[in-house]
């Protein structure tokens, strides 16, 4: 079982915790948004292979935050409170 | 030099030694130039090059693969081959690959076990029936073969299912697809590899694409760890990796990369004839012609490019399946496995010409794309050749996420994923 850490309640395991999707991804604003603008923030990922940005929330606190993880070995080297750049989730 | 598998080359290979086969496929030197690429080798990109020189007559190929063929999915998975999808597109698709699957071992002169043992997928609860129901009327609607099962008729099927009163996971019906099954994974990867490589297909291994050749807006080739080799028109099915060639190509896909675990038990006698899904306890089961179980689950939790899997979910698999099974409590587990698969949000692949002109797409067939392996290759060399959709393939095009014509084929799956 692996750790992560969330920034409210300290190293907590994995299970305990909900992927949310790539960080930064901002929904669109304003009524002339095209559909191909919309399906990029709906469904298109990076998807990276490596480091990665993502959103996460802890299920037990029911708080959202950012980590920094890798997707290939899986280390998490940081977890941080949403920045009011980063609430795309 | 005996090329062709059959009782009297079998019979006179083995009255010389076993000393005259030819070796199953060639590994020539890549050319700088050829008139199509196929990116990946596994089963989806093997039976494309197979059907561009058998059904098109486009033989001067090169099949691109960075390890060695059916070291990814292909040769990872369980094995499940069966056409019971919700949606006509998906019985369209899965119903080609099923009715390419009953004859290819003739077709290839190799033998890929296709065995069609029959596929049940329970029920655990009275709402759990009523779906059932649901999807046996739009499956046979579909033109697919698909029955209702009763209580007595899983008990007939499988009486080895925990039946008692207390049962975590109660029987209470389910769907049957008598003409579903399994094949044999490598074999499949083989029989094409062989086949394509005897039309005159190039199939390089060792041979990991870095990078594409763009002029003038298109795509003419690629750039390998073994030099640059070019073509007017390149497919690529490299399924969990989709992400990383496309972010290569310029554009992003709807697609996230998943672990997805198996495991099989040691070998023991006959026991399970058939294949037994169940969608509640996210487990599924079939018995090996070598008499392992082949144990499968759910995908993994995490985003993942990591080929390992994790252990809460392993654990959750074999949970579930000591509720199902209470007789397989002694049962020692042999291996544990993982492959990365590319989940869409609407569960079905996608097939089409990429937003870079000149690349073509064969990837996101998930967790259930073994089953759909000679579709998948049908498709893409009727895409490569004609530059234009096959009637099947049209509805799966990559634009379907900004049309809003999204195949949602999540409760077809039969599986959570
Ligand atoms: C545990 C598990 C169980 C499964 N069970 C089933 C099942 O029962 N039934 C079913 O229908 N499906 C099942 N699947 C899904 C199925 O295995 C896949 O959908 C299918 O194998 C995909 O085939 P493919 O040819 O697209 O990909 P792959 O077989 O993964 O082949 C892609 C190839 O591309 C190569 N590649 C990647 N990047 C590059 C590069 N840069 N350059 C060159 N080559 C590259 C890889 O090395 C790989 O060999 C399962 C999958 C897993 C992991
Ligand atoms: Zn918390």
């Amino acid at each position: 079982m692996q750790l992560f850490p969330c920034p409210f309640c300290g190293p907590r395991e994995e299970s305990e915790f909900h992927y949310g999707g790539e960080a930064g991804n901002l929904r669109p604003d304003g009524g002339d948004v095209t559909a191909e603008r919309w399906a990029g923030y709906l469904h298109m990922r990076h998807n990276s292979k490596g480091p990665t940005r993502e959103i996460w929330m802890h299920l037990t606190c029911g708080e959202f935050f950012a980590m920094t993880r890798d997707s290939v070995n899986h280390k998490v080297s940081g977890s941080s409170v949403l920045g009011e750049t980063e609430h795309g989730a | 030099m005996t090329r062709h598998y059959s009782a009297l080359s079998l019979f006179k290979e083995g009255v010389a030694g076993q000393t005259g086969w030819e070796k199953a496929w060639r590994s020539p030197e890549p050319k700088p130039r050829y008139d199509a690429i196929i990116i990946g080798g596994g089963g989806h990109g093997l039976a494309t090059a197979y059907y561009l020189a058998k059904n098109h007559g486009v033989t001067n190929v090169a099949l691109l693969e960075k390890g060695w063929i059916g070291g990814g999915n292909t040769g990872r998975n369980t094995t499940v081959v069966r056409s019971n999808y919700f949606y006509p597109e998906s019985a369209a698709i899965y119903g080609l690959a099923h009715s390419l699957y009953k004859t290819l071992s003739k077709d290839l002169n190799y033998n890929v076990m296709f065995s069609a043992r029959g596929i049940l997928t329970l029920a655990h609860s009275e709402a759990g029936m009523e779906t059932a129901a649901r999807s046996v009327n739009a499956i046979q609607v579909n033109g697919i073969d698909c029955e209702l099962f009763s209580v007595e008729d899983v008990r007939r099927v499988v009486p080895i299912y925990n039946f008692s009163p207390d049962a975590r996971y109660p029987v209470y019906g389910g769907t049957w697809q008598p003409s579903g099954g399994t094949a044999r994974h490598d074999a499949v990867a083989w029989g094409y590899a062989r086949a394509a490589s005897r039309l005159g297909v190039d199939i390089i291994q060792n041979c990991e694409i870095t990078d594409f050749i763009i002029e003038n807006g298109r795509c003419r080739g690629v750039v390998t760890s073994r030099g640059a080799i070019r073509a007017e028109r390149t497919g690529m099915a490299v399924a969990g990796h989709s992400s990383v060639l496309a972010a290569k190509a310029g554009f992003r896909l709807p697609v996230n990369s998943y672990a997805l675990q198996a495991c099989v038990s040691e070998p023991v006698k006959p026991i399970l004839d058939t294949v037994v899904i169940s969608p509640d306890t996210g487990v599924y089961v079939s018995q090996s012609d070598k008499g392992e179980l082949v144990i499968g689950g759910a995908l993994d939790r995490i985003p993942s490019y990591g080929q390992r899997g994790n252990l809460p979910v392993l654990e959750g698999v074999i949970a579930g399946m000591l509720d199902m099974y209470p007789i397989f409590g002694q049962l020692k587990m042999m291996r544990q496995w993982a492959g990365i698969v590319d989940v869409v949000p609407d569960s079905s692949p996608i097939i089409g010409e990429s937003p870079l002109p000149g690349l073509f797409l064969n990837c996101g067939w998930g967790t259930g794309g073994f089953k759909a392996i000679p579709a998948g290759g049908t498709l893409l060399a009727h895409l490569l050749a004609t530059g234009t959709h096959h009637d099947i393939s049209r509805p799966f095009d990559l634009d379907r996420f900004a049309r809003g014509r999204l195949i949602d084929e999540a409760a077809g799956s039969g599986i959570a994923h």
